[in-house]
């Protein structure tokens, strides 16, 4: 370590001011920090201790959380393909397949997207935030394994770029960086990106008879008459039990690399919330809000989705992921606490109004989450207008 | 009638160099000074002595040049010994090298009964002169209190909670009758009420329970609900236009002592405190002091700092600096100017950490006392995380909303967002635990003083 440290010292110099790649300290300062917490020390007045937590520490424990929606989803990735072509694979294959259609899409999310977090920090000279660690691992995770990686590419560099750099960087987007990726996709090449063929992957093999990638949402869509009903029959023309309501749950059905599980991403999900990363006021009102609207749809609606028991919306698409990932990003998210109560609610609504009622999107948390994204400082702006009422009220009394 | 208020938020920071409940003996300093920077709202000091010349304590060394009446006298008897200026000839020290035995200069004596018939004016008249005022704090703004103020309440904070603050049954042991005094001729100044806050939790000292003709209110919750800001808050908030005086006990004492004994006494009980004292404990001495021989023989290891005040709101002052003005209290830390390989990462047990990020187990050793050097643990990033301020701050007070309008510059947002409420010590918290590392206290001052100054 002691190497480390004084080949990083030496070179150092030529980065500061004055040095001949004066241009590039942020660029080096991300590298020096990465290996080594920074020898500085506070002020000479005001707080003379800090606390231990930094960014980096709190984008690493999100990472962290996603792990078991990464690994489950690999291994979910081979499991779909298997299943498709209808030959059994031992555990270890499985995952060997899915990590050769997953790993290369994490590296071009984080080959592209830091490449150009540190060309603009060298350009607008601002240091290079650790918030892409966890864009760069979210973006993956909401692509299907069967995704062409120049789309990737293209995609995380329209996100950083125009959603997030175009705003001022890290902390000052107003949506969402790995759903701006996605929902570029989606309307960009929507063949590639909502097609029914996620899970068969490659040519050579043929499929096994009745197969279909359909995802529950998209049956649910079509149904007409029950779509629990449909959903279990889909399943028994070639995988028995594949749409019952808990393989939704644990997540062995088709769908993009990390969002099916709802296990793995309640188990994120309490990662986040034991660590305080994420907030646990955003994670359960998105459940909330959306088995509510369910409970309501299932009252009032007349269409065959309108029936889907409110239960089955919660285990179905991304409701899971995104409820836990995606609105907890604190930059997007209403900032307030009591507009957090009310940010989660209306997107666990949007999302199953929008599926319900919006044939040409089966699925909605995205759209409700980009949505709420952009209303939530219109939600702060309501409940810091009511801290300052308190206020003035008290004033005149 | 005394309120009785309980708050949750806020974090009790447990820090290893507690002072045992005992007072050193310590020789007289050598030298004492008075620091124009320890007084928030003094426009320019105006010396009226020079150096070579002898004061006694209580002798004016400068006044306010806007508030002429306003003076600071010496603390002890002795020979200017230097004036030490900065940048621009701007006043920085005035050092006092000090007298063996302190000669007092004399003021007005009374009996109990000759000050109750006082007036505001004669009181006002006889702090100014003496040099007592100065310890007169009012809000909005934190700054020394305008003669000519009448407030609507005066608040007097009887506990601290801060990071190994000193037991204030300790620093004001039997000083009852003074105290008393003190808060007798308080009363005259205001309209309101005097409010003495007290805490459940403490040890219950008689000076502040028993005292007769304020209010004494009972609080009990973590840090920082000893900060007189955050009581003010929830006994009778600061509105547009009020105005609150607030007052250290210490402060109390020696208006008492002004009048019953004719003298300005600044000899005051500091605690000397830290991780890097080898015996940690209390010390009586003058306000002001140098702190050499306090800490002479006690300290652990060389790469320290010394911080007068406590470790959030203090000051770096040097091995041979002198105690700030308000000071009750000396913190001596290890320095963290050194690097660690991956500390960011690192699982441990041994870092202090507001949030469970870092902290996820704290809960198993909720009295473990935590050795926390200078290291600002991270680099200033931009604003990401939510939510933490308002955990910190027991007031109905959004702050992370209060310092986006002060980094806008924005007045009538800052107003509308309670700033007149607020003064650095009651978010040093915020600055604390802040992930992306801001000086959230230098960002409000900046706020307070563009209000306070356009």
């Amino acid at each position: 370590m002691k190497f480390l440290r004084n080949q990083l010292d030496t070179v150092k110099h030529h980065f500061e001011k004055g040095g001949k790649w004066e241009k590039f300290f942020f660029a080096y300062e991300a590298f020096d920090t990465f290996l080594f917490s920074p020898n500085t020390v506070t002020d000479q007045r005001g707080a003379q201790i800090r606390d231990a937590i930094d960014l980096k520490r709190l984008m690493m424990t999100v990472i962290i959380a996603m792990v078991p929606c990464l690994i489950f989803g690999m291994w979910n990735v081979g499991h779909q393909h298997f299943l498709a072509v209808g030959q059994a694979a031992d555990f270890g294959q499985k995952i060997g397949l899915g990590a050769l259609k997953t790993v290369p899409i994490i590296i071009v999310s984080y080959g592209v997207g830091l490449g150009i977090e540190f060309i603009f920090s060298t350009i607008r000279r601002h240091p290079v935030n650790e918030g892409y660690l966890v864009t760069g691992m979210l973006i993956p995770l909401v692509m299907p394994a069967d995704i062409p990686l120049w789309q990737v590419a293209v995609a995380t560099a329209f996100a950083v770029i125009i959603g997030k750099e175009a705003f001022g960087g890290t902390g000052m987007n107003v949506v969402n960086i790995a759903l701006t990726a996605r929902a570029f996709l989606y309307f960009a090449y929507p063949l590639q990106i909502s097609g029914e063929v996620w899970t068969f992957l490659g040519s050579e093999a043929t499929t096994v008879a009745g197969y279909s990638g359909a995802t529950p949402l998209a049956i649910a869509a079509q149904s007409t008459g029950n779509v629990v009903t449909d959903l279990n029959a889909f399943g028994a023309s070639w995988g028995e039990g594949l749409y019952s309501f808990w393989n939704m749950f644990i997540g062995v059905i088709p769908g993009c690399i990390g969002e099916t599980s709802t296990l793995m991403c309640l188990i994120g999900g309490f990662i986040l919330i034991a660590t305080g990363v994420g907030s646990w006021k955003i994670i359960v009102s998105v459940f909330g809000g959306a088995w509510g609207m369910g409970l309501l749809l299932n009252a009032l609606g007349s269409s065959a989705f309108s029936q889907v028991p409110a239960h089955y919306h919660l285990v179905m698409g991304g409701l899971a992921f995104g409820a836990v990932f995606m609105a907890t990003d604190p930059v997007t998210a209403a900032q307030t606490e009591t507009g957090k109560w009310f940010y989660g609610l209306m997107i666990g609504m949007f999302t199953v109004l929008i599926r319900v009622y919006n044939p040409a999107y089966p699925e909605g948390i995205m759209l409700a989450i980009l949505l709420m994204n952009v209303f939530a400082p219109m939600i702060d702006y309501f409940v810091v207008s009511a801290n300052k009422k308190r206020r003035l009220h008290r004033a005149t009394v | 009638m005394g309120k009785f208020i309980r708050l949750k938020k806020g974090f009790t920071i447990n820090l290893a160099g507690k002072a045992t409940p005992k007072i050193g003996e310590s020789e007289a300093p050598d030298t004492v000074a008075i620091k124009p920077t320890d007084f928030q709202g003094l426009y320019i000091p105006k010396l009226v002595v020079n150096e070579g010349d002898s004061v006694k304590a209580g002798t004016v060394l400068f006044h306010d040049k806007k508030y002429n009446q306003v003076k600071f006298t010496s603390p002890v008897s002795g020979e200017v010994a230097t004036i030490i200026r900065g940048d621009k000839r701007k006043l920085l020290e005035v050092v006092i090298l000090a007298d063996k035995s302190i000669q007092y200069e004399s003021f007005k004596k009374h009996t109990v009964s000759e000050i109750a018939n006082l007036s505001a004016e004669e009181v006002k008249t006889q702090m100014l002169t003496s040099g007592v005022w100065v310890n007169l704090i009012q809000r909005p703004f934190g700054t020394i209190a305008e003669p000519a103020g009448v407030p609507k309440a005066i608040h007097i904070s009887a506990f601290d909670t801060a990071p190994l603050a000193p037991e204030y049954s300790i620093l004001f042991k039997g000083q009852d009758h003074f105290f008393q005094t003190g808060v007798d001729i308080l009363k005259k100044l205001t309209t309101g009420t005097v409010h003495v806050n007290i805490h459940t939790g403490s040890e219950l000292s008689t000076v502040f329970s028993q005292v007769k003709g304020a209010d004494v209110n009972k609080f009990s919750g973590p840090h920082p609900s000893g900060c007189v800001g955050v009581q003010i808050h929830h006994i009778d908030p600061i509105n547009k236009g009020d105005l609150v005086w607030t007052i250290n006990p210490f402060g109390v004492i020696q208006l008492g002592k002004l009048f019953l004994q004719g003298i300005y006494d600044a000899s005051k009980i500091v605690a000397l405190t830290g991780s890097e004292v080898k015996n940690p404990h209390y010390v009586k001495t003058i306000t002001g002091a140098s702190i050499k021989k306090i800490v002479a023989n006690n300290i652990a290891s060389d790469n320290v700092r010394f911080v007068s005040g406590n470790p959030l709101t203090g000051t770096n002052i040097g091995k041979d600096g002198h105690l700030g003005f308000h000071d009750h209290q000396i913190c001596v830390l290890p320095e963290g100017n050194h690097h660690e390989f991956i500390g960011w990462i690192l699982p441990g047990i041994n870092k202090l950490s507001f949030q469970r990020a870092f902290g996820l187990f704290s809960f198993l050793m909720p009295s473990h006392e935590f050795k926390v050097n200078t290291n600002t643990h991270g680099e200033p990033r931009a604003l990401v995380q939510t939510g933490i301020f308002e955990q910190l701050v027991p007031m109905d007070i959004l702050p992370g909303h209060l310092l986006k309008s002060v980094l806008a510059e924005d007045i009538d947002e800052m107003e509308a967002l309670g700033i007149y409420e607020v003064i650095e010590e009651d978010v040093a918290l915020c600055e604390f635990a802040d992930v992306s590392k801001h000086n959230v206290q230098e960002i409000l001052r900046d706020g307070i003083e563009l209000i306070r100054l356009s």
